[in-house]
């Protein structure tokens, strides 16, 4: 067959996500790969900066919906520490549990998702079942099963009561038994095997190279984690270990992740069971002093950034994120080239991608070729000439 | 005159069209359930392959750009044409009346008919989704359909006959086929759900790969109508592998008066088919798609060899025993 070019999003039933990728094939061996980020540019960041602490951090949540937690989390984090105030222990615990609970619930649904890439619908359908559990836990503590707005700067919104932790506890044993199920499941179920081993293989001096972070840098071998390498929260007390693996390939990054789904059991059951006493927030001031800080933080998919600059009011200057999915896509995009086609949707879901949070204008055909900025104005012209001659005058 | 008007009912009523096609629908209904229930969920009610069918048989039909009208709206009714023709010769109620010497060989030719027609469908579609899925249908085909007829072929080499009547008869008297030939019974069942295109060989319509292959393009009435040749292949095929290696519908006591015996027949039937129903359900729930490369390697390394090692064996049993 000579080379043709295969569309795949940003409608496809791989990915459900505002991504393109052209994908120029020759028969079943991809040749190469052009993708297209950034059909969803939100503004959130510039948003940020028109919103004082209170009310930014519901917007940050919503960057994304599996990780909210880890945005609201890395923010106010941020901000803390810029204020220099130090939330209560019972505040951090608290901020623990959901942020595993949260890792939990996104594992499941990747684990999920990546049996759908290749067609195993009996284990999505399973993981899905057993997430629901996690996400009662989460709905019970919060109110909410996606966005939590567990998170204020100083602290957390409510506290848990003991029915509450006992509920959750009850809950962990079973959830124990069926990750412990999934383990055996991976290991020995041969469709999975023959379509995960082997596949997307990345060494460990291309993902330092290419700069991939979480499961996917973990799985070739990247002893790397933020939780321990730069604690916050209650990380460095609590009992833990970082998972790697050193099969670099997509069956390494299942292992890595079902490897963290029974750590974060771990780490959320001993939280649970030595929750300490006290209040769980502290009064902030309004004005946070002028400052920068990068707070760093392992979401479930990988390293989360937020670069915050304040300015002596009550609203940050400027709020960068940096999302664990944009640190991975080049490790994808090289990974791909001469695979074969079928593992497309594997290779890609094996970062458990998050597009929408990952958007970034970027600005390809300057004069110069090279990625620049434009002003509002500019971009407001570019906007009204593209949209020149079409949809109802 | 009476022979004409039976076999008119037979063809159109019973067991012919008329019964296949509710058939093939209930077929759907337990293999959405089966599955269903094995993957935690609840499944569907008895009615909706029937409510799915005639939704789609009055959506509209999208031509496309620069295809031909005709070869889409003909495709999917040769195809069912041919499925239904098939299971004429297969037996429901004790042997059918139209078998012949040979019956068996154009059986397996017309279920092949569905496949090629699903290659033309993904070729004449002019969408790169529909092309390589028709690329990989064919493909399949040419993996799979090699070791299916060898195993369906191995009974009627034991057997001495071309006709899957007189194959029943040969088990009516011994031992059913899968006892005997253990190796050509597996095959066929591997064989019958890589013709139907059930996880794990699903290749040529994985969904998150090429969308949904040759079917892509298909609308409305072509859709619906491509729907119920997949249903009346597996209500074939199952009856096949029913008949062939299951002792097919005929007990080995005579029965009369001869509608009760024909109503055994049925129930035999509609339970043998069942059990080869849910041998093909559990293989789909319990495995993922493979690759067409991993499917070649298996198909040709593994399953063909079974195939002709089956094949060897019947010969050396016949030489030995069978026959003088």
């Amino acid at each position: 067959m000579p080379e043709v070019t295969i569309p795949i999003g940003p409608h496809h039933p791989a990915l459900k996500e505002p991504v393109n990728f052209k994908v120029i094939a020759d028969g079943e061996r991809i040749v190469r790969l052009e993708l297209d980020l950034s059909y969803n540019h939100r503004g959130i960041e510039k948003a940020a900066e028109q919103r004082d602490f209170i009310r930014v951090l519901p917007l940050l949540e919503r960057v994304c919906g599996i990780c909210s937690h880890s945005h609201s989390t890395a923010f106010s984090k941020g901000i803390e520490e810029i204020m220099q105030v130090m939330i209560p222990p019972r505040g951090q615990y608290i901020r623990t549990i959901i942020a595993e609970l949260e890792r939990m619930h996104s594992h499941l649904l990747w684990l999920g998702v990546a049996a759908h890439e290749i067609g195993f619908n009996t284990l999505f359908m399973w993981t899905w079942r057993d997430r629901e559990l996690v996400q009662d836990t989460l709905e019970e503590m919060s109110g909410n099963r996606v966005h939590y707005g567990m998170n204020e700067v100083g602290g957390v919104r409510c506290d848990l009561s003991p029915h509450q932790v006992n509920a959750a506890l009850e809950r962990l044993p079973i959830l124990e038994e069926r990750i412990n199920q999934y383990v055996n499941m991976v290991h020995d179920q041969q469709t999975l095997l023959l379509r995960f081993k082997g596949v997307g293989k990345l060494t460990r001096e291309e993902v330092l190279k290419y700069g991939a972070v979480g499961p996917t840098a973990r799985a070739s071998g990247v002893d790397y984690d933020v939780r321990r390498d730069d604690p916050y929260l209650v990380y460095a007390e609590v009992p833990w270990e970082v998972v790697t693996d050193t099969n670099g390939d997509v069956y390494g990054r299942t292992c890595v992740r079902i490897g963290e789904l029974r750590e974060s059991a771990r780490i959320v059951r001993y939280c649970l069971e030595n929750l300490p006493e006290g209040p769980v927030r502290v009064e902030v001031p309004k004005i946070a002093p002028k400052g920068d800080v990068l707070s760093r933080y392992e979401a479930p998919r990988g390293e989360l950034v937020h670069f915050i600059r304040t300015n002596g009011t009550n609203k940050v200057e400027r709020v960068d994120i940096r999302t664990p999915t944009l640190a991975n896509w080049t490790s994808v995009a090289m990974c791909l080239v001469n695979q074969n086609l079928a593992d497309i949707p594997v290779i890609v879901a094996a970062i458990d991608p998050c597009l929408s949070c990952t958007s970034r204008i970027t600005l390809l055909n300057t004069p110069g070729g090279i990625p620049g900025a434009v002003t509002f104005d500019e971009l407001r012209k570019r906007g009204h000439f593209y949209n020149q001659g079409r949809g109802p005058q | 005159m009476t022979g004409l008007l039976t076999g008119l009912v037979y063809i159109v009523l019973f067991p012919g069209f008329v019964f296949l096609v509710i058939y093939a629908l209930f077929f759907e209904f337990l293999d959405r359930k089966i599955t269903a229930r094995m993957q935690n969920r609840v499944g569907p009610p008895i009615v909706q392959p029937l409510a799915d069918f005639i939704k789609m048989l009055g959506k509209e039909v999208i031509d496309i750009d620069g295809v031909d009208r005709q070869v889409f709206d003909a495709a999917p009714v040769v195809a069912l044409a041919a499925v239904m023709t098939a299971f004429l010769y297969v037996p429901v109620i004790g042997v059918s009346p139209f078998g012949f010497q040979g019956d068996l060989i154009l059986v397996l030719y017309l279920l092949t008919i569905p496949t090629v027609i699903l290659f033309i469908l993904g070729w004449v579609s002019r969408n790169i989704f529909s092309s390589i899925g028709g690329v990989r249908v064919i493909t399949q085909m040419f993996i799979y359909e090699v070791p299916f007829f060898l195993a369906l072929l191995t009974p009627a080499l034991m057997a001495g006959t071309w006709s899957i009547s007189e194959i029943i008869l040969w088990q009516q008297q011994g031992l059913w086929f899968m006892i005997l030939q253990p190796i050509g019974f597996v095959v066929a069942l591997i064989g019958l759900q890589a013709k139907l295109e059930r996880p794990p060989f699903d290749i040529p319509e994985a969904e998150t790969e090429i969308v949904a292959g040759p079917w892509t393009e298909l609308t409305g009435r072509r859709l619906a109508l491509m729907h119920l040749v997949k249903n009346v292949t597996l209500v074939t095929g199952s009856a096949l592998i029913a008949a062939l290696f299951l002792g097919g519908p005929v007990l080995p006591w005579v029965i009369t008066p001869a509608w009760l015996g024909m109503a055994m027949g049925f129930c035999l039937f509609v339970l043998k088919t069942g059990a080869v129903l849910l041998v093909l359900s559990t293989i789909k729930v319990a495995t993922g798609r493979i690759r067409i490369d991993q499917l070649n390697t298996i198909g040709w390394k593994y399953i063909a060899s079974a195939s002709l090692l089956q094949v060897a064996l019947v010969l050396v049993i016949n030489y030995r025993w069978v026959s003088p």
